[in-house]
């Protein structure tokens, strides 16, 4: 078992979500950053799907009541543990009555804490993730408040003492860079006007304070339509650029909608939605179209990536 | 009926949206959305069909197969999908119109220059269809309202609709299944449960349904 000591709302037990399941309206949802929870929970030996949370408000505080181990990726966060004090994406061992705080992000804005045998919360509609918007999944639906006790699926942590490490280089944009998002180009993009198509991909936009696990609002040039339109709802997936009356796009993320109505100019590619959940309020965003070609070996890249991490981690495992 | 050919577009890597909408929304077109979904589930790579409003949405693994491929295969499903009737099941929705959990009734009553009890009774007339389910877990678009009781969306959306809320949103009619936000009007409350996370089964519509509202009671 583990407590939480200091925490807030945005703070959510998540795993992979709920895929399969958007013709029922129940979003795909679960970590926005889904590798770097997939990679926490390799590190620790974890089932793909175990559940761990998603920190994107700290300082975040648990103790842990058991020894067990505990790793913590994503975003660039000062990470101790008993002030023992560890690099960024580490799993390390904790102990009974020991302490675990992440403290705010240099860089980044989403942490994810795993611990050895995952959370134990009870699969709800296929997983174990927090639906905030459905009021579902995860504790109690809800986000987390200071003093919950979560319990652990049993487990046997096959760490050195140090703890063991990911190297992910990608995952360091220098200071100040705007963060690059590769696009494709949606179904009304050619009704947009060719000044609204230039600046979509020729301007900076800002993550303004409307951003959570639903989607973010930018801020930017004004985007209009050459012509009025009026669509019928569809379905929409994580990643999709709508562009409102007003002209200014909202990026749809992890518990969007499943059905939306407006105008959509773009997609972001799935292998760059992890750039979003790790740009906070205020981060200046590019975008830049590839081709559906460029945009599947991305994602095959990332696949490849975590299988040979997992590889290299599967001497451990061996006991003994 | 000959039906159009749909537009089909990216929706991402690892997805395409097929348009079939020609303006307003038709049935005909509906029937065929449903009958290319449940194909669409058969092709090898295909993850999720989900259809909207005269439109699906078909997700697909991108390390499996190409855009391209996935696409002119729904085109030749769409081409010779046979639209029968979908064996959808019946419900019966009873509704407590008006008072405090309907607030909207009576002004949406004068907005159709009706009284209360004319616009309820058109109201329970009229047999629904749920043509989709999304936005929300459980959320049917409802096809069906008789057009004279169809009230433009509110301009601004309230923040709070509670769940079990009858309510009408330009020419549709559709009834939350969880509380959420909804620019909708509120005519009516009803304690069926649209949306159960615990159930085997936690949506209780599904495309193809349909509906008859019940005056449980009335509060004008």
């Amino acid at each position: 078992m583990i407590e939480v000591l200091t925490t807030g709302l945005p703070n959510t037990v998540q795993d992979l979500g709920r895929p399969g399941r958007l013709e029922l309206g129940i979003s795909h949802g679960g970590a926005m950053d889904k590798t770097a929870l997939a990679v926490a929970n390799l590190m620790l030996g974890n089932e793909a799907t175990a559940a761990g949370i998603e920190v994107a408000l700290y300082p975040f505080r648990l103790r842990a009541h058991v020894d067990t181990a505990v790793a913590v990726t994503g975003a660039d966060c000062r990470v101790t543990v008993a002030d023992r004090r560890y690099p960024p994406w580490w799993a390390m061992p904790i102990r009974a009555g020991e302490t675990l705080v992440v403290e705010a992000p240099r860089a980044g804005a989403r942490s994810y804490v795993a611990l050895a045998g995952g959370i134990d919360v009870p699969l709800v509609a296929g997983a174990r993730a927090t639906d905030v918007k459905g009021g579902f999944g995860g504790l109690e639906g809800r986000g987390l408040s200071r003093g919950d006790r979560l319990r652990l699926n049993p487990a046997q942590p096959l760490l050195p003492a140090g703890g063991i490490g990911a190297a992910v280089e990608e995952r360091r944009p220098a200071p100040g860079d705007a963060t690059e998002l590769r696009v494709l180009p949606a179904a009304e993009f050619d009704v947009f006007t060719p000044q609204a198509q230039a600046a979509f991909t020729g301007t900076e936009w800002l993550v303004t304070n409307d951003a959570n696990r639903m989607g973010y609002r930018l801020a930017g040039e004004t985007l209009s339509l050459a012509s009025p339109l009026e669509l019928l709802s569809h379905g929409i997936v994580p990643g999709t650029v709508q562009v409102p009356p007003a002209g200014q796009p909202i990026i749809q993320l992890a518990e969007a909608n499943t059905c939306g109505g407006y105008p959509k100019i773009a997609t972001v590619i799935e292998a760059d939605l992890w750039r979003l959940a790790q740009a906070p309020v205020g981060t200046r965003l590019r975008f830049s179209f590839v081709s559906s070609q460029e945009a599947t070996e991305a994602l095959g890249a990332r696949c490849r990536w975590l299988d040979s991490f997992a590889a290299t981690l599967k001497p451990m495992r061996q006991p003994g | 009926m000959a039906v159009a050919a749909p537009r089909i577009s990216l929706a991402g890597s690892g997805a395409l949206l097929l348009d079939a909408a020609q303006g307003a929304f038709s049935d005909a077109v509906q029937h065929r959305v449903w009958a290319v979904a449940n194909a669409a589930l058969g092709l090898e790579a295909v993850r999720e069909a989900v259809p909207g409003m005269n439109n699906l949405l078909v997700l697909f693994d991108p390390l499996a197969a190409t855009a391209a491929d996935i696409g002119a295969r729904l085109g030749s499903l769409w081409a010779k999908a046979d639209a029968a009737e979908v064996a959808g099941r019946r419900h019966t929705i009873p509704v407590a119109y008006g008072g405090a959990d309907g607030e909207d009734l009576a002004a949406w009553a004068a907005h159709c220059g009706m009284t209360a009890e004319e616009a309820v009774r058109r109201h329970t007339d009229a047999t629904y269809t749920v043509a989709a389910v999304g936005a929300m877990p459980g959320f049917p678009y409802l096809s069906g309202l008789d057009p004279r009781l169809a009230w433009a969306r509110r301009g601004t959306p309230r923040f709070k609709v509670a769940e079990g809320a009858v309510i009408i949103g330009g020419a549709q009619a559709g009834i939350m299944p969880i509380t959420a936000p909804s620019g909708w009007h509120i005519i009516g409350h009803t304690d069926v449960k649209l949306f159960d996370p615990g159930s085997e089964t936690p949506v209780l519509l599904r495309p193809g349904d349909t509906i008859r509202f019940d005056i449980a009671s009335l509060q004008a």
